[in-house]
């Protein structure tokens, strides 16, 4: 297609007189003459676009001869998973390692809110506030609830903190590490903007440090306080946007977290400028990688757990990941999918219904949208438009992540058990090979085929 | 208070603030007063407390003092360290001496007393909370705070007010520099009925004519008023 137009039978030829550019291809001339035209960079949601090494670049070495499978259907696989038994009382245990990330009330609507509750909670796993605040729906929903510390601190308070499981403290997001929360205005609907004691309607941006603390030093007396607040019971958790993750894991621990998020690039957002999601960070399977080594630099791999999040979509990523150290995994944008992000249709008292008109009014298209930061979401899911949001039924959407959990977990104990695995948490870096140099030298594992890791001296 | 002579006492030299704090969130008497001897710059001192009760701390308190507080009242003598008072729900905090950066933080509710000056980032992120203090703060104070009134007796630091939303601050004397979309406005009766009865629960005493008003003007509310229209 590069240097093709149609030519008299309609059909795509050569032609040298319309060679596209590389470097100002159509997306980047399409970009120039947006900015020309508004003064103002873009801002979307969802995470990267862009082709990135990722857990597809890694292959699984089932058993056969030097090892010996599980039967698949028959022998036991453990999923349990336990995360913050470092120094907190009441440690959260999980069914399985897949849990949901954090996403606002306000990006999300109160009705999915409560079906992502619904969903963990049935499957034995937890979920997340966001920036803005716990909801009655979430709480009530939900059986294991991380509350979410962040700069921002709209709606905290200690009511709810002490309502939580688990608290979160957030030093920054994948899709946008060094970058504060964004809601724009038609997303401040007046229960939001109660939430969050801001005026409704306006462009919320947040802050992106804390408000009173600067730096690991004083993360650690913060960290103290959380636990003093809540009488050391629960578990706090650290959460970093992946870029230098290896000293930031370090500090974190050296913080006194008990247990470490790392959320990669591919991390998704309900609205962030685009030069962001796409030009800071780096990949979640180097950010894994780095963490888990900083782990094991600290010798603390076993005593603070590690949960990676961004880009994880399918059981095999849920696999990769805990064969490459991560104790759990949570998702975000999978779980939108699953409720019927870039749907071409809408689920209403059983019958679907199309929303390809919403897409279109939105100049897109199901399969492309990426619009979460106008509030007009064509399914219901990240909305606040009291009509959109009665798109996305709590029961059908609970349903919806329900199965999308259960599947992601029937693969990867699926592939633990090709492993020769009677607990998924014992897949390992052994267990693994790459398709390619990048992803071999990213995460440190062996080109498929060789012992040859980049960069690793004497392993030829 | 509430008939009880007796306070209950606390020597953090002797018993440790894990053995305090969680005193403090037991089930408690309204009205019981709790002396903390030999606070000694711990942090975290009287976090989380919800209940009327009493906390006197003799001396200096380190981060995070009466975090979070609610419905209690809580008096330090001495100075605190950076976020006194964070993100208090109710009640009340008097600092006799001075305070560090973050003083009062993201409060949603309740009156912060600061008899002397306030360091960096005084009522950061204010959310409803209500700051009396009796000297200066230090640069960046209010920074982008929400809701609830801020009242400065002496002077204000640089960049004071940046990105305010509609919590209003009151300076009584100069202020370095305003911060973006922060300006200076006329008093109005309802802003010297503010500022009296804040004096008044603060137990200072200056005319309210004396204060400037800073609030936002509401410039950055919206994204960019450019941004709608193609030249
Ligand atoms: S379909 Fe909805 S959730 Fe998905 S990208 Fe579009 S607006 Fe966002």
């Amino acid at each position: 297609m590069s240097t093709s137009s149609p030519n008299n039978n309609g059909r795509h030829e050569p032609n040298l007189q319309c060679e596209e550019s590389a470097g100002l291809d159509r997306a980047t001339l399409n970009y120039i003459e947006r900015a020309a035209a508004t003064g103002l960079y873009e801002i979307r949601g969802l995470g990267s676009k862009r082709r990135l090494p990722h857990f597809d670049d890694l292959l699984f070495l089932g058993a056969s001869l030097s090892r010996y499978p599980l039967e698949g259907y028959r022998e036991k696989c453990i999923t349990k998973t336990v995360l913050g038994s470092r120094f907190a009382s009441k440690p959260i245990e999980l069914e399985i390692p897949i849990t949901i990330a954090g996403m606002s009330f306000g990006s999300l609507s109160a009705n999915v809110k409560e079906a992502l509750g619904l969903a963990a909670t049935s499957m034995g796993t937890s979920t997340t506030t966001g920036d803005g605040g716990m909801t009655q729906e979430e709480r009530r929903s939900s059986k294991t609830l991380i509350y979410q510390c962040l700069p921002s601190r709209y709606g905290f308070n200690p009511d709810d903190l002490r309502r939580a499981d688990a608290i979160e403290v957030v030093i920054g997001q994948g899709a946008k590490p060094g970058g504060g929360g964004m809601l724009l205005g038609q997303k401040v609907s007046p229960r939001v903007a109660k939430m969050r004691t801001l005026p409704e309607g306006i462009d919320q941006r947040s802050a992106c440090r804390h408000p009173d603390w600067t730096g690991p030093d004083d993360l650690a007396i913060k960290i103290k306080e959380l636990r003093e607040l809540t009488d050391w019971e629960k578990p706090i958790y650290v959460k970093i946007g992946a870029t230098r993750a290896f000293h930031d894991v370090k500090l974190a621990v050296h913080a006194g977290a008990d247990v470490i998020v790392v959320d990669g690039m591919q991390g998704g957002t309900a609205a962030t400028q685009l030069a962001f999601i796409e030009h800071v960070g780096i990949p979640t399977l180097a950010a894994l990688r780095q963490a888990v080594d900083a782990l094991e630099d600290m010798n603390k791999k076993d005593e603070v757990q590690l949960i990676v999040s961004g880009g994880i979509r399918t059981g095999a990523d849920v696999a990769k990941a805990l064969a490459m150290g991560a104790d759990a995994v949570a998702i975000g944008q999978g779980i939108l999918v699953a409720l019927g992000c870039n749907a071409a249709t809408y689920v209403r008292d059983g019958k679907h219904f199309s929303a390809v008109d919403d897409y279109t009014a939105l100049r897109t298209a199901p399969g492309f949208c990426h619009h979460c930061h106008t509030g007009r979401c064509p399914t219901g899911v990240t909305t606040q438009d009291p009509e959109l949001e009665q798109r996305l039924e709590p029961q059908v959407g609970a349903n919806r992540v329900r199965n999308y959990l259960k599947t992601l977990n029937m693969e990867l104990t699926m592939m633990a058990r090709a492993c020769g695995k009677q607990n998924v948490h014992h897949l390992e870096r052994e267990d693994l090979v790459a398709l390619t140099v990048e992803a071999a030298a990213m995460a440190k594992i062996p080109l498929a085929g060789t012992s040859w890791i980049p960069g690793e001296p004497g392993r030829m | 208070m509430g008939g009880l002579t007796t306070p209950v006492l606390f020597d953090l030299s002797k018993q440790t603030l894990r053995e305090l704090n969680k005193a403090l969130h037991g089930p408690l008497v309204p009205g019981t007063v709790y002396r903390v001897e030999n606070p000694d710059g711990a942090h975290s001192i009287a976090v989380g407390i919800n209940a009327p009760v009493e906390v006197h701390i003799e001396g200096h308190a380190g981060y995070y003092a009466a975090g979070m507080n609610m419905l209690a009242t809580v008096v330090i003598y001495g100075n605190a360290g950076p976020g006194v008072a964070e993100n208090m729900m109710s009640g009340r905090v008097d600092v006799t001496g001075f305070a560090s950066g973050g003083a009062g933080a993201s409060a949603h509710g309740g009156l912060l007393v600061i008899g002397g000056d306030a360091g960096l980032r005084c009522g950061i992120s204010l959310k409803g909370g209500d700051i009396v203090v009796g000297g200066s703060v230090g640069s960046f104070s209010a920074f982008m705070a929400q809701a609830g009134n801020l009242v400065v007796c002496g002077d204000a630091g640089e960049g004071l007010g940046d990105s305010l939303y509609e919590a209003v601050v009151y300076v009584r004397g100069t202020i370095q520099s305003l911060g973006a979309d922060a300006q200076v406005e006329p008093m109005a009766e309802s802003d010297l009925a503010t500022v009296s009865s804040l004096l008044g629960a603060a137990g200072i005493s200056h005319p309210a004519s004396d204060f400037k008003r800073v609030a936002s003007a509401r410039n950055l509310y919206h994204w960019n008023a450019d941004a709608n229209q193609e030249y």
